[in-house]
């Protein structure tokens, strides 16, 4: 009978074969991005033209590439080149009509109209590890993802190594949570570890929400099973048994994509019970979250895969104590996980090589706003904003200026050009008063009023608090209101200082993060560009043009 | 047989003070008669912590704590009344005065009101807050009771007394931030609920004049939540 592990093994020779047989590789980017521009009929238009012709090619959909700019994303992996990323030819753009140059340019010069040069510091200053498989691979086969050496760390812990060993890996790895706080990883297992109780639960919070991040969906997306590994090795490093992924509604096709992973791997053996004929058992199921942002909040989460409203309640006690049904629970996010099986695999030594001493390893960035090159990046910890936005993002448009950058979401803080040389970890980006958030950063430059960004914001968090605690309840919505005064010019300092107290008031009084950090666009906007909140109040002008000042101008004269 | 719980001492506003085991600070601060102001607690409910007006310092404590839903460690040191602590309590205040319509004056609760009595009782002299004039509606389609949404503070303690105690869950909340709101059933008109049994406890805890009696006019709106612990004693297992 053969082991679990001689399966995989036999699984990867079948897929390198077939890959060979199947001569060059085309993969077609059919994520969230690249779909919406109908990558699915490009996909379709290649395949027709590869059967036509009789090419020696494989078509195949894959999660994304990176440069969502540049969508629909094409890639050409030839059969010679093995599986050297670079060495692979990248077109934009395409359409359905592109399809026969494509298939008659496999063996000879690339299509040049489309051609998106690999030179591109996009690609060249970025550090793939939790991306690594991304675009490369056929999120829906999992076949595909253990030819990559996919579940190779799992068997190898399930095997060889004791759960407090597991631990151990993880924490000497220096992982902090990717979700935005940073709470180093190792430390929230090992207390998950201790505590007594059965069962324990592993969540995966997948409530992805900040507007303008879309790593987590890009992720599921393009590698489902990096997170359902990461996964069960939590479950075995801390004792679970069950585990829930709270998915948000809103991307379906990570759903989709989540959902088949899960199938394939119970088939496999490698979810349900006894795993890879170990005593080691895990059940996975899916939970949806209903487009409540608050949900993100750990505690919020718990009580809506309980079935019950999605509010947070005070911590203590926290999850690993008293989480699901009062049961000790580990929640941590999609990246968080994504980063454990390259951590078991290649060796906490290596990963704790990236990134600088305090925050190790990679970042994924969705890079958005007015900059030239937007999509998803991974960087190493530690590069500076600058090199970020600048070398990778290719700066802004020509005729504008660079003039903030949002990181964080509405819990962080915009940061502005004289500060763009700091290196982007977790306590750097907290000193300028914004955080790191889970990986949104929105550019902005002089078309953008940062009174209306942080109105903007206020907005978000206003519509999206849950109504519990009243700091949130009604601060938020009165900062709102505040906040659009100044944007009418029909604000004078009175109001500005009302605003100031209520930002500290809220930021320290709110039950949960949604309010805690709530004020953060505020407080940043007024740290850096306290000009334009005077020049709105006093002089009744919108420095960007935004804003529509009239109304006050019009009660002037009148 | 059970080991003796072992009494946890701490400092509560510079006081050398006891507590029994899982107690909270809000439990032990009243046994040494200290005054923490609540709202969305009532004796004889589950606490929540949403109304923030319980907050304290905790010396070593990143935030402040609920004084409602913490409990005393051993060797804690606790201060309920800072400067800081009353100008959050006297904006928090503020903020639900200007949140909704509460006209004292013409209120069935008026000088019944713990949300009034916080409010002379901390020194609110003026709301500093721009009020927002929210239009709401008022239910009297139920026979004997009125929901008035105006006055509403969403403390939900009507809901945890429907549901804790008299077991109906009549009460529960929809919609989320500014826009929540108390509804009973599925948002069906008070006297249309099929699970109201009119018990009435909703009106008891109500700390405004959101719940009243009907036949109650401007000032005459007793409330007596009293019942509460006493109902939650007797129905304790032996």
């Amino acid at each position: 009978m053969t082991t679990l592990t001689e399966e995989l093994d036999q699984i990867t020779a079948k897929v390198q074969q077939e890959q060979q047989a199947a001569g060059d590789r085309i993969n077609v980017c059919v994520a969230a991005g690249c779909l919406s521009l109908h990558s699915d009929a490009v996909q379709r238009a290649l395949e027709e033209e590869a059967k036509k012709t009789g090419a020696r090619c494989a078509v195949r959909g894959v999660g994304c590439m990176g440069l969502c700019s540049a969508g629909p994303v094409v890639s050409h992996e030839s059969a010679a080149s093995n599986s050297d990323e670079q060495a692979a030819r990248l077109y934009g753009g395409v359409q359905s009509e592109h399809a026969p140059q494509l298939i008659a340019s496999l063996q000879g010069e690339p299509v040049t109209k489309l051609a998106i040069s690999r030179q591109l510091p996009f690609f060249t200053r970025q550090t793939k590890v939790v991306l690594e498989n991304s675009g490369r691979i056929n999120p829906e086969s999992i076949d595909e993802y253990i030819a990559t050496g996919g579940y190779r760390a799992l068997m190898h812990a399930l095997n060889e190594m004791t759960p407090a060993e597991v631990v151990q890996e993880i924490s000497a790895s220096g992982l902090r949570g990717r979700g935005g706080a940073g709470y180093p990883t190792g430390l929230k297992w090992a207390t998950v570890a201790r505590v007594a109780g059965a069962p324990k639960y592993v969540i995966c919070n997948a409530d992805e929400g900040d507007p303008g991040a879309f790593m987590d969906r890009s992720v599921l997306e393009g590698d489902p099973h990096r997170v359902l590994e990461g996964m069960i090795l939590a479950a075995y490093a801390v004792g679970a048994s069950q585990g829930y992924i709270y998915l948000r509604a809103e991307y379906p096709l990570a759903v989709k994509r989540l959902g088949i992973a899960i199938r394939e791997a119970k088939r496999m053996g490698l979810l349900g019970n006894d795993i890879g004929g170990t005593r080691m058992s895990l059940n996975l199921e899916i939970r949806l979250g209903a487009g409540a942002f608050v949900c993100g909040e750990e505690t919020a989460l718990i009580a809506s895969i309980e079935g019950h409203r999605g509010t947070p309640h005070p911590r203590p006690p926290y999850p690993a104590e008293s989480g699901l049904w009062g049961s000790p629970t580990l929640i941590n996010n999609v990246e968080t996980y994504a980063n454990v099986p390259p951590i078991l695999q290649r060796g906490s030594a290596w990963y704790a090589a990236l990134g600088t001493a305090k925050s190790k390893g990679t970042k994924v960035f969705a890079l958005s706003g007015k900059v030239r090159h937007t999509g998803l990046i991974e960087v190493p910890m530690g590069m500076t904003l600058r090199e970020i936005i600048f070398d990778i993002g290719g700066g802004v448009a020509e005729g504008h200026t660079f003039k903030a950058v949002q990181t964080g979401g509405p819990s962080g803080g915009c940061i502005p050009e004289s500060l763009l040389d700091i290196p982007v970890d977790y306590d750097s980006l907290t000193q300028a008063g914004s955080i790191m958030g889970s990986g949104g950063m929105i550019v902005m430059d002089d078309s953008s009023c940062m009174v209306n960004v942080a109105r903007f914001f206020m907005e978000f968090c206003m519509s999206e608090s849950c109504g519990k605690c009243i700091p949130c309840r009604a601060g938020t919505a009165q900062m709102y209101g505040l906040l659009t005064r100044i944007t009418e010019g029909t604000a004078t300092h009175r109001e500005l200082d009302l605003l100031i107290r209520l930002c500290e008031m809220v930021g320290a009084t709110s039950l949960c993060g949604l309010g805690q950090t709530a004020p953060n666009p505020v407080l940043s906007t007024l740290r850096y560009f306290k000009h334009e909140y005077l020049a709105h109040i006093e002089d009744k002008h919108c420095p960007a043009g935004v804003c529509d000042c009239a109304a006050s101008i019009a009660e002037v004269a009148r | 047989m059970s080991a003796t719980p072992a009494v946890k001492t701490f400092v509560i506003d510079g006081v050398d003070a006891s507590a029994r085991p899982e107690q909270t600070i809000l439990a032990a601060a009243r046994e040494h008669n200290i005054f923490i102001p609540t709202l969305c607690h009532l004796d004889g409910l589950s606490d929540v912590g949403a109304c923030r007006l319980c907050l304290v310092e905790v010396k070593g404590a990143r935030r402040l704590l609920p004084a409602c839903t913490t409990r005393v460690e051993e060797g804690m040191e606790v201060t309920c009344n800072s400067p800081r602590i009353a100008a959050y309590r006297q904006m928090t205040l503020q903020l639900l005065f200007a949140e909704r319509n509460h006209v004292c004056s013409v209120c069935v609760a008026n000088r019944h009101c713990e949300l009034q009595a916080l409010a002379t009782s901390l020194g609110m002299t003026h709301v500093e807050i721009p009020y927002r004039f929210p239009s709401l509606t008022v239910d009297a389609s139920h026979e004997r009771f009125t929901l008035d949404h105006n006055r509403c503070i969403l403390c939900t303690r009507c809901i945890r007394v429907c549901s804790e105690i008299e077991g109906a869950h009549t009460w529960d909340l929809m919609g989320r931030g500014i826009q929540s709101r108390v509804i009973t059933d599925l948002d069906q008109p008070w006297g249309e609920s099929d699970t109201c049994t009119s018990c009435g406890k909703c009106v008891q805890v109500c700390p405004t004049g959101a719940l009243f009696q009907k036949n109650r006019t401007g000032g005459q709106g007793c409330k007596d939540p009293s019942f509460l612990p006493y109902l939650r004693t007797m129905r304790e297992e032996p």
